[in-house]
């Protein structure tokens, strides 16, 4: 049961006489043993609402029944009453008199960049360039939505469902139910989807699940509906992005001056590390001497955002990208010529002064991009149908992004991350990891990795359950650290299971199984191999001045879309995409594809379809059929290129490609329907509707 | 029949009809209270969970079923329409037709393949459908988040062309 | 909830006789978020998916009769319809995907009242007539006289809608345009019909107004001979034609002026 209004005081919670109780259980915030807070970064969240309420559809009471229906029936004969109070819902303006919630000025976080002097360089710019982009929520639609089942095994409270990081939802648990990690157990259930929405969420379900199963005494089953999936749970923040720009007369960045500012929603959650990779994205993969960058990720009354694919840098860099070409029009230069003078080479420095020197190419990278997408000879083809066709018109847009990664800067030392690998009685490995399968192939990428790694078979390879009982915390599933950091963990462990079985590092296939098989014959139990997370040599961090390098390894990307937009209805169509990236070694032809493909086709929903329409400051288009993401007939194929440079610190030469796709459709296809329809877009999504206002107001400037 | 108006959701009255139905290929027969849909029936009633529930509305495509030979959204079927009917789920099918979805990337999370699966079988099973619509048309009713539609799509063309190999071969 | 099954049309009649019940026919508009509709699943129907005499498309001399439980997807399969009716295949075919079309009715289209519906504007431009039939009487009822209101239709509780019909005359205009969120499986932002016979221009709007319209205003000043220079000046007719409003999918503001936009183009592209 969740609260009727976005802000207020509950006054009491009301049921329907005539409701037949015997069976039903009813949890609040009394039932919990340890403090009510959700734990991850502040105490700030309760796990259930004890006397006031902070946003719209906000957890209050929990209720379970043996049936279904008789459950329903309870739902619609409680009331939740609440004395409402005025709730703060814009995340771009100062708060009201009274609607101070967080703080002093109820901003979550703020994190800044400074490197070299930005006004002096903006006073000796040619050309100062601004602009502001805004860009909307977003919601994950997993096709499986959160779901939980709870029970206790003796002394042991279990815990299985759908989730990315099983040692966030333990500590979560433990907390709040005042129980020490041997009294609870997280098993990951094979998970259908997550793109972030189930990375701190879960904790909640889980919790609710679990104080419902303790009370009920018996094993209790909680998933979500579509509407109260959509409507309560967490989505991409939405953002507002000002930027500065000063350039010369060809077009060299002087000076980037940028602002950020993300709505977090009614409590902290992951805001902060958020924001964090929103700023370090925000100035794109450009050289640029000075670059100051503000950010801060403000509290209003609305269910928290949270992580959701690109973790905040889809937002800066659309905006970033979609300034580029503004910048280009201002100095009249094509935008792939000024995205090519800007182009970080190898020794040059990020805007947290991180000296670039990968060996990637990144100028070639664009005009392989532009080559393959037939921008050129298009160009001339979409003048003509422009001439020729009453309402047919089609442009070419491009965006240069790239993505850490892996956790920004100090993240994964703070994390310390741990891999076991044992080796079984008949001479196979079993790999020890808490990271899961949610579809992008951890299962299928881990094994092959054992296997090179051990010269074993594949079939000689078995990945243990994530159950927090049986495998180490080698960290959350998310960041596109997997395969990067916990694969080259696996690698690691395998190598240490080799030095304990007094192995050379190149020992492989039959000789290593026949050690193991020995080992346990001799010894009774199975031999373990560990690693434990190391910084790669000479990266290194400083939190506070947010200087130095805020991600051990890039991946580096150009992405083209072309479009047709209908001026009668102006709808947009993309017809054709690129999606070009250096992402290291590639493991998995297939696999990595279809995270590229998955990725862009998201990332084509959010910039032209996806539209959260908030009210109260929640969800409140929240179904399937008011909430539109692409079928398969909205999207052509994605046309998906790898330029591979390996990475020596990575499994196998691999850096993450999870989230990359994420980031650059949005821009790509923005500055696609710019040029197909010579207005200035500013947001996402760039609905028909927006784009109606968009084309009109440039005709009133024009008249 | 009863033409008393009012509330049919009385605890203590018993609604429940029996019916019967194909389901993939057997006969069964079942007990089924009418507020109950095709889906709650195949998952909670008959323990075919193969079958998913993405939206209750008809718009995700991961209850796809087939019924007298077309897939429909079982969210969106009440259980007493399937009497006498022939209904054919996710588990009747025969996992080495899934080889071309698999190796092309057609899966990645699993929670909408039944149902992709469930539609592309079917356009597998008529290819004279590409004579009217595309690919991507048929499938729209079956949505992914995850792949991007692209390994679904090159499954189901490169299973035709290998079914149109195979029909060219003399046997 | 209970669910009376008759086995044929005149015990289906009988029932309703008897009692308000609610017809069933395809599920596509009734079961939608079913789990949680408590009311609708307390709630007495009668189910006419079994009656086979309801079903399938024919075709005599006077025209087409789609039975009461011919579907989408019945209607794409025909090649004749795919011939002479044009536009009843390009609105099936965007009636949300294969599994909607495969179950969803031509006539529980019709009677579901939506103002957003895709079957009732090509059924009305083509001048379709309903069949209604009770325990006691039949009638036909024109389709574009059928809606009283947001959602209210002329049916009575105790009738059934039997058929649609179509008259059999050459259209030389066939024309449908439906502006959605996306291509595949969405809901109407913006839907149009254009026919044009010898009973004259048919101009019908979807989403525009309480229930699919006529926009007659418009069709008189075609049957006049009326040109329109640009789309902006069909607006002062169509404002006395149809109220657009601002919902979750779209504004009012954006539907009136696309669907001055398509118009004006089908119109360009019909001459
Ligand atoms: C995912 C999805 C997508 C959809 N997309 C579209 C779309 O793109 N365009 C569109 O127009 N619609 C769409 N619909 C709505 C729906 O599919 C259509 O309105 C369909 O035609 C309804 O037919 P049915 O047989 O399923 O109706 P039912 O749900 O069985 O009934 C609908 C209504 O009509 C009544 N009724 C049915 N038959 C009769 C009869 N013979 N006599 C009297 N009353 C009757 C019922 O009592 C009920 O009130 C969609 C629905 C879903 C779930
Ligand atoms: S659950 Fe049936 S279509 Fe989504
Ligand atoms: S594979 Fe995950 S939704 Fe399709």
């Amino acid at each position: 049961m969740r609260s009727p209004v976005p802000r207020g005081r509950i006054r009491e919670v009301r049921f329907a006489s005539g409701l037949d109780r015997s069976e039903l259980v009813v949890v609040d915030h009394r039932d919990l043993t340890g403090p009510n807070e959700v734990l991850l970064i502040e105490p700030d969240q309760p796990v259930l609402a004890a006397d006031r309420v902070r946003h719209l559809h906000e957890p209050v009471l929990l209720l379970a029944h043996p049936s279904r229906e008789a459950l329903r029936r309870a739902v619609a004969a409680v009331e939740i009453v609440v004395d409402p109070e005025p709730p703060v819902l814009d995340f771009t303006v100062d708060p009201p008199p009274g609607g101070v919630q967080y703080g002093d000025d109820n901003v979550l976080k703020r994190l800044s960049i400074d490197k070299g002097d930005v006004e002096t360089a903006l006073a000796g710019a040619a050309r100062i360039v601004e602009g502001e982009y805004r860009t909307g929520a977003q919601e994950h639609v997993y096709l499986e939505n959160q779901g939980m089942v709870a029970w206790e095994e003796g002394d042991v409270l279990v815990v299985k469902g759908s989730l990315q990081c099983p040692y966030y939802v333990l500590k979560a648990l433990g907390h709040a139910l005042g129980r020490g990690p041997d009294r609870v157990r997280v098993v990951q259930a094979p998970t259908g989807g997550g793109f972030g929405g189930k990375e701190e969420y879960p904790s909640l379900v889980a919790l609710h699940a679990a104080l419902l199963a303790r009370k009920a005494g018996r094993p209790v089953k909680l998933v979500y509906e579509r509407g109260e999936d959509m409507e309560a749970t967490t989505k991409r923040h939405p953002s507002l992005v000002r930027h500065r720009t000063g350039v010369d007369v060809e077009g060299r960045l002087l000076a980037q001056d940028i602002e950020v500012v993300l709505d977090g929603g009614a409590y902290v959650t992951l805001s902060p590390v958020v924001l964090s990779r929103a700023i370090i994205h925000a100035a794109g993969p450009y050289a640029c001497d000075h670059v100051r960058i503000r950010g801060r990720a403000v509290f209003t009354n609305s269910p928290p955002y949270g992580a959701f694919r690109g973790f905040g840098a889809p937002q800066t860099i659309f905006a970033n990208e979609r300034h580029m070409d503004v910048v280009a029009a201002a100095v009249d230069l094509d935008p792939i010529e000024l995205r090519r003078r800007n182009l970080i080479e190898n020794g040059q420095s990020t805007a947290t002064g991180q000296v670039i020197d990968d060996g990637t190419d990144r100028t070639a990278l664009l005009d392989r991009a532009v080559e393959l997408s037939g921008w050129h000879e298009k160009k001339a083809a979409h003048a003509e149908l422009a001439r020729r066709h009453p309402w047919r018109r089609r442009g070419m847009g491009l965006a240069c992004f790239h993505h850490g990664a892996g956790f920004t800067g100090s993240g994964e030392v703070v994390l310390a991350s741990r891999v076991d690998v044992a080796g079984l009685a008949d001479g196979r490995i079993e790999v020890r990891s808490g990271n899961i399968e949610m579809g992008q192939g951890t299962l299928t990428v881990f094994t092959q990795i054992a296997s090179e790694a051990s010269g074993l078979a594949p079939s000689a390879i078995a990945l243990a359950e994530p159950d927090t009982a049986r495998v180490p915390n080698s960290g959350p599933t998310v960041a596109s650290r997997t395969v990067m950091v916990v694969g080259r963990l696996i690698e690691r462990a395998i190598e240490d299971l080799k030095a304990r079985l007094g192995l050379p590092p190149d020992a492989g296939g039959d000789r290593f199984a026949e050690a193991i098989r020995a080992a346990h014959a001799e010894r009774g139990e199975a031999p373990v191999g560990t690693a434990t997370y190391q910084p790669p040599p000479g990266v290194e961090w400083d939190e506070t001045t947010y200087r130095g390098d805020a991600y051990a390894a890039y991946a580096w990307a150009v992405y083209v879309a072309e479009v047709e937009v209908d001026l009668r209805t102006y709808t947009t169509r993309v017809v054709d995409f690129v999606a070009l990236q250096e992402v290291g070694k590639v493991l998995n032809e297939t696999l990595a594809r279809g995270q590229i493909q998955g990725g862009v086709v998201q990332g084509i929903g959010w910039a032209l379809m996806e539209d959260v329409v908030l009210e109260d400051g929640a969800m409140a288009n929240a179904q399937l059929t008011n909430y539109i993401i692409p079928t398969s007939d909205d999207v052509p194929p994605i046309r998906v290129t790898f330029e591979e440079t390996p990475y020596a610190h990575g499994a196998r030469g691999a850096k993450g490609l999870g989230e990359l796709p994420i980031d650059g459709p949005a821009p790509a296809v923005v500055n696609a329907v710019a040029r197909a329809t010579g207005t200035r877009p500013t947001t996402v999504p760039l609905t028909p509707e927006r784009l109606m206002e968009r084309l009109e107001e440039g005709r009133a400037d024009v008249a | 029949m009863s033409p008393e108006r009012g509330s049919y959701a009385d605890p203590a009255v018993d609604y429940h009809v029996e019916i019967a139905f194909t389901l993939n290929g057997a006969e069964v027969r079942i007990r089924v209270d009418p507020a109950e849909r095709l889906l709650d029936v195949l998952r909670y009633r008959l323990g075919l969970t193969g079958t998913k529930e993405g939206c209750a509305e008809g718009e995700c495509g991961a209850c796809t079923v087939w019924i007298d030979g077309l897939p429909v959204d079982s969210c969106l079927v009440p259980a007493v329409q399937a009497r006498g009917r022939e209904v054919v789920t996710i588990e009747a099918v025969d996992p080495m037709r899934l080889r071309p979805l698999l190796e092309s990337g057609a899966t990645q999370c699993g929670a909408c393949t039944p149902g992709v699966v469930m539609t592309a079988l079917w356009i597998l099973d008529h290819p004279d459908l590409l004579e009217t619509h595309t690919v991507r048309e048929l499938m729209a009713g079956n949505l992914c988040r995850c792949t991007g539609y692209d390994g679904i799509v090159e499954g189901v063309l490169e299973a035709l062309e290998a079914t149109r190999d195979t029909e060219r071969e003399p046997a | 909830m209970k669910v009376e099954a008759p086995a044929t049309l005149d015990e289906a009649l009988a029932c309703l006789q008897a009692a308000p019940l609610v017809p069933l026919a395809g599920g596509t508009d009734l079961l939608v978020h079913w789990p949680g509709n408590l009311e609708a699943k307390a709630g007495h129907y009668v189910d006419l998916w079994a009656l086979d005499e309801l079903r399938g498309i024919r075709r005599d001399a006077e025209g087409l009769t789609l039975g009461a439980l011919a579907t989408y997807w019945d209607a794409i399969r025909d090649s004749r319809i795919r011939e002479e009716f044009p536009i009843l295949v390009q609105a099936a075919r965007q009636v949300g995907a294969i599994q909607i079309q495969s179950r969803g009715t031509w006539a529980g289209n019709v009677v579901n009242a939506s103002p957003a519906a895709d079957g009732v504007p090509v059924l009305m431009a083509l001048d379709a007539v309903v069949v209604l039939a009770s325990a006691s009487r039949r009638r036909e009822v024109p389709l574009d006289a059928f809606y009283t209101g947001y959602r209210t239709t002329v049916r009575r509780a105790d009738e059934l809608v039997v058929a649609v019909r179509l008259p059999d005359r050459g259209n030389a205009v066939q024309t449908f345009v439906k502006v959605g969120s996306r291509r595949a499986q969405a809901i109407a932002k913006v839907g149009l019909a254009l026919a044009r016979s010898e009973a004259g221009w048919r101009v019908v709007a979807a989403s525009v107004a309480p229930t699919v319209v006529r926009c007659r205003t418009v069709e008189a000043a075609l049957d006049a001979g009326d040109a329109f220079a640009a789309p902006e000046d069909l607006l002062p007719l169509l404002r006395e034609d149809v109220t657009p409003i601002d919902d979750l999918r779209s504004t009012a503001r954006y539907r009136e002026m696309v669907l001055a936009r398509v118009l004006w183009h089908a119109i360009a592209e019909a001459a």
